[in-house]
Order: C-alpha cells, then structure tokens, then sequence
C-alpha cells in the first residue's frame, strides 16, 4: 500500500505522459515515440491504483481476469481491422467509454463508500453531481455512438432521420435532464439515478439520427469530445489527477476537431448538429435541369491524358475508401512516376467519413506522406497541373461553392481542380453527391467522366499505363 | 480559510484544456485519425475507477452488484486501452517517409 500522496503524484507524472502522447503527434516522425509515452502513462496508472488499494486477494484475480479478457479482444481487433473502417471502429471505442464511464457511476452510486465519497443515501453533494454529470455525459456519448456506428456500418440507412418536432422534443428531454439531475441532488433518490439514465441514453440517441452520412466526421470528433468530458465528471468524482487531466485533455482534443471539421464545411457547429443536411428538398435544386452534355471516356484515353501530362494532382475522397482503391491507386502513381511525371495527392480536411481518414488509407497503401498535401498546401498548384484524377470525392471539388450564392455548399473552401487543365473524374454515374447538390464540373469542357468502380477503373488505367 | 480542495482540481482541468488546445493544434492534419484513436485509447484511463470499484467487494462476496459494474468497466476499458493504443501503433507504422532513390 502506497500512500495517497504518493500515489497522487504518479498520476500526475501518467497525465503529463499522456500529454506527451498527444505532442508526439505534431510530426509522423516523434508519433510512435508519443504512443509509447501514452501506454507508459497507462501502466503507471493502472499499477498504482493497485499498490493504492492494497487488496492483491480474490477480487485482484478477478480484476486480472477482466483486464485480460478485454486485452484479448481489444488486441484481437486492432490486427483484424481493415484500415476503411476505421471510423466504425472509432466510434465503437468511443461507446465503450461512455458506457465504461457510466458503469463506474452507477457502481460509485452504489457502493459510495468504496470511493470514499459518503454512504448510501447520503453522498456528499458535490460529488453527486460531478457524478451524474460524468454518467449524463457518458450514457450520452454511448448511444450516439452506437448509431453513428450503425450509420458507418451502413447497418442503419446514412441518411438523416428528422420528424416534425425533433427540435422541440429534444429540448424538452435536455432540460429534463437537468431537472432530474437537480432532484437526484436533492432526494439522493436512486430512482431518480436510474431515470437520469435512462433518458441521457435517448437523447444520445435523438441527438444524432437526424445527422447524415457525410456529416459524420463532425460527429465522430463531437462523440470524441463527450468522451472526453464524461472522463473528467469520473475524474472529479474519484478525485483523480490523471482521469481530469485525460478528460480535459480529450475533451478539448476532440472540440478542436469538431471545429476544423465544421469550418472545412463552412457550416457552423449548430448547423451539422440541429442535422436535416443532406435531405434538403433536392427536387427545388434539379427542377428546371436540363440535360447537359456530358464528356465521357475510358481508361485508354485517361491513361492517354496521363501520360503526356508533367504533373498529375490526385483527389480521393470517401469513394476510394468505399471502394478500397487506395492499393491500386499507389501501383498507378508509381507507374506515372517511372515515366517521370511528377505526382501529388491533394486532400479536403473534411474528405472522408472522419479527420485524417484519407491520410491513414494513403499511407496504409505506402504513399510516402511527404507527398500528400492539405487544402491550402496544395490549392494553387492546381492552375500550373496538366491532369487531375478525382477519385471518389464530389462535393469538395464542386465549383459552385464559390459561385452559387443559391448553393447549400456554398462558401465552403473547395479543391481548385476546375483551374487543371484537363479533369478525369471517377464517378459510378451522374448522381449528385452527399449535398444533393449537381455538380458543373461534370459539364464543363476539360473535364472527362469515367464511368466506372474507382478500382476498376484505377486496374484499368494502370494496364493501360503500361 | 481553507481552500476546498475542489477548487485545486478544477485548476488542473482549465490550464488542461489550454494544454490541450495548444497541443492539438500543433497536431499535423494527416495524423488527425491516429489522434483520435490515441485520444480513446487513454480516456480509457477511466478504468482506474473500474479498478476501485471492482476491488470494492470483501473476500466473502466478490461479486455485488456495484463491483459487478466495476468488473464490467473493466472489461470495456481493458478493450479500449489495448485495441486503442495497437490501433494507433499499427497505424502510426504506416506513415513512412519518400525513399531517396534517385
């Protein structure tokens, strides 16, 4: 047994690891190191509270049991993921901690003499409710990840789920929330804990069935933050170091990116999370379209473009995660690099179905990442390219968010690919893209559509090339 | 007057959430999907709680229904940390620099 000031300080030396861990991340090269200090920051953790508690009977091999169990699975599915589904994957985790960070709740209501925090019925106050906050906010973060997961899955239609009222309902259950909170203070009443709960559990649920596919990564960064700050109402309530620093940590982590993310979209927080987006009447946009022209090719005149071009520029977005044609689209570019044409891959910060998404599949298919460039890295450089290929994204390439006050995407900051001068766009067919908005590139004299899976059409280049 | 030592704990919070703002904006955008995956790999953290909770039972009886929420917080927490931190590690492997090969 170690004594509590002892054991305060190795979780103040585990938070600043984990601080570490995240510093590591400014550049690929100090990241492995950065996750290293993070696992080292677990460790002590966990092995301190061991030696603070002192009981190494029974219980202590059950608790082995547990850790190892979950070990196993977590190991288990780290080797086994495919690089693509990382967003599920990441907002399956994020379940697991908000439904982790309720269970220790439930358990410290309980049992709260375990936690030093009063007896039944008489919890001390303010513990109460840094209590029922970290359980509001975990139960919360567990159900809307469960259906941002489902959505990712494509388990549960990607398209945004609104009724008349939502707005309404969801307001009145948000301020029963805190109805029952204060009344949970004021009686200790266990039902009331159990009612609190439960209805956290349906406004997570609420919250996020009306938010569409695409706006998934905003979620997904949001559902991190939530995560985040259920840690740090647990941290108060243990009166831990490294569990306030962790939450303060990961709450602001995941704000950050939430913000990147919404300003990628021009669209403000309240926008994407008030949802609807996406199920705008499409009809007002189409009425009146005629049938424009539209140039199309194959893969031999594509291939033809490419190879009488100097510098090529690609776009992926999430149709090459969809179609998992980031390995083909690296055995394409490094035979337009034997012919020496110089190539680089241009990418939207909101590319994708969560931050960073079409960077890891990139570098999964060994795409050096000095090659790889940001938005505004990147964007004047689309002017002086000969061919840009447009391989799954849409909407981020759309003119009309410069042009079009009318647009829904207007004034979002787009890739300038119409400024290339010739422009091969992989698309299955014509539909519009996520926004419902049609896109005028597809019409316009330099671009030629290829009709055809991403993959397919990538092999098909790629023979071509050759 | 003492100072509640809430108050203490509370200022390690706020100057948290700057040291995290600052930290992740020096984030570099390609790693931003490691980020988050490292992020929940250590909110997972929570487990400490888990522990204390599980341990709350005496010899007799291991399992009450509050240390059965302590055991199944574990087993969440314990998938998380180490799915999270491999995930991440598997990840951060791939980012490999161009190879000076001309």
């Amino acid at each position: 047994m170690i004594s509590a000031n002892l054991s305060a300080v190795f979780y103040l030396i585990s938070g600043v690891l984990f601080i570490l861990a995240l510093r590591g991340l400014s550049s690929p090269e100090t990241s492995r190191q950065g996750n290293f200090f993070g696992i080292l920051g677990m460790a002590i953790a966990i092995t301190v509270t061991f030696l603070s508690i002192g009981n190494f009977s029974t219980g202590f091999i059950y608790v082995l049991i547990f850790l190892l169990i979950g070990g196993i699975i977590g190991t288990f599915i780290a080797y086994k993921i495919a690089m693509t589904a990382m967003p599920e994957l990441v907002a399956g985790f994020h379940s697991l901690v908000g439904l982790a960070a309720v269970f220790v709740a439930i358990s410290a209501f309980l049992n709260p003499e375990a936690f030093n925090l009063g007896s039944p019925g008489n919890i001390k106050l303010g513990s109460l409710i840094e209590m029922s906050i970290g359980a509001v906010v975990g139960a919360i973060t567990f159900s809307g990840s469960i259906i941002a997961f489902l959505k990712l899955q494509g388990i549960m239609s990607g398209s945004p789920i609104t009724f008349k009222g939502q707005h309404l309902l969801n307001a009145l259950i948000l301020i029963s929330i805190v109805v029952a909170t204060y009344l949970l203070c004021s009686t200790q009443s266990p039902n009331l804990f159990w009612i609190l709960l439960a209805i956290s559990f349906l406004i997570g649920f609420l919250l996020i069935i009306p938010i569409g596919g695409a706006d998934m990564p905003v979620v997904i960064s949001m559902l991190n933050s939530y995560s985040g700050w259920a840690a740090a109402g647990i941290g108060f309530t243990l009166e831990n170091t490294a569990l306030i620093i962790t939450g303060a940590l990961v709450g602001s982590s995941g704000a950050i990116l939430s913000y990147i993310m919404c300003k990628g979209m021009n669209r403000s927080f309240f926008n994407v999370i008030l949802g609807g987006f996406g199920a705008t009447d499409v009809t007002s946009l189409s009425k009146g379209k005629e049938q424009k022209p539209v140039k199309s090719g194959n893969a031999e005149d594509a291939a033809f473009l490419m190879k009488n071009a100097s510098s090529v520029i690609i776009v992926p977005g999430y149709g090459m995660a969809v179609a998992q044609a980031q390995h083909a689209l690296r055995e394409m570019v490094d035979t337009l690099k034997k012919n020496n044409i110089k190539v680089s891959y241009a990418i939207h910060p909101v590319a994708g179905r969560m931050p960073g998404h079409m960077n890891v599949l990139l570098a999964e298919a060994n795409v050096p990442y000095d090659e790889v460039f940001e938005l505004d890295e990147i964007n004047n450089d689309f002017a002086n390219a000969d061919v840009v290929y447009v391989i799954g994204a849409n909407d981020v390439t759309n003119p009309a968010a410069k042009t079009d006050p009318q647009s829904p995407i207007y004034g979002m900051p787009i890739l300038d690919v119409e400024k290339c001068k010739s422009v091969l766009f992989v698309k299955r067919s014509l539909s519009p893209g996520y926004a419902g908005v049609d896109n005028e590139l597809f019409y316009r004299d330099n671009t030629l559509m290829l009709f055809a899976d991403a993959k397919k059409m990538t092999e098909e280049i790629i023979k071509n090339l050759n | 007057m003492d100072i509640d030592p809430f108050i203490f704990r509370f200022s390690i919070f706020i100057l948290t959430i700057f040291i995290g703002y600052y930290v992740v904006w020096s984030v570099t955008p390609s790693l931003h999907t490691p980020l988050m995956s490292v992020t929940n790999a250590i909110s997972s953290v929570i487990i400490v709680g888990a522990i204390i909770a599980g341990l709350a039972g005496n010899d007799e009886s291991v399992f009450n229904t509050s240390s059965i929420f302590g055991f199944l917080a574990i087993l969440l927490a314990a998938i998380n940390i180490f799915g999270g931190f491999l995930v991440t590690q598997r990840m951060l492997a791939m980012y490999k620099k161009k190879k000076k090969d001309k």
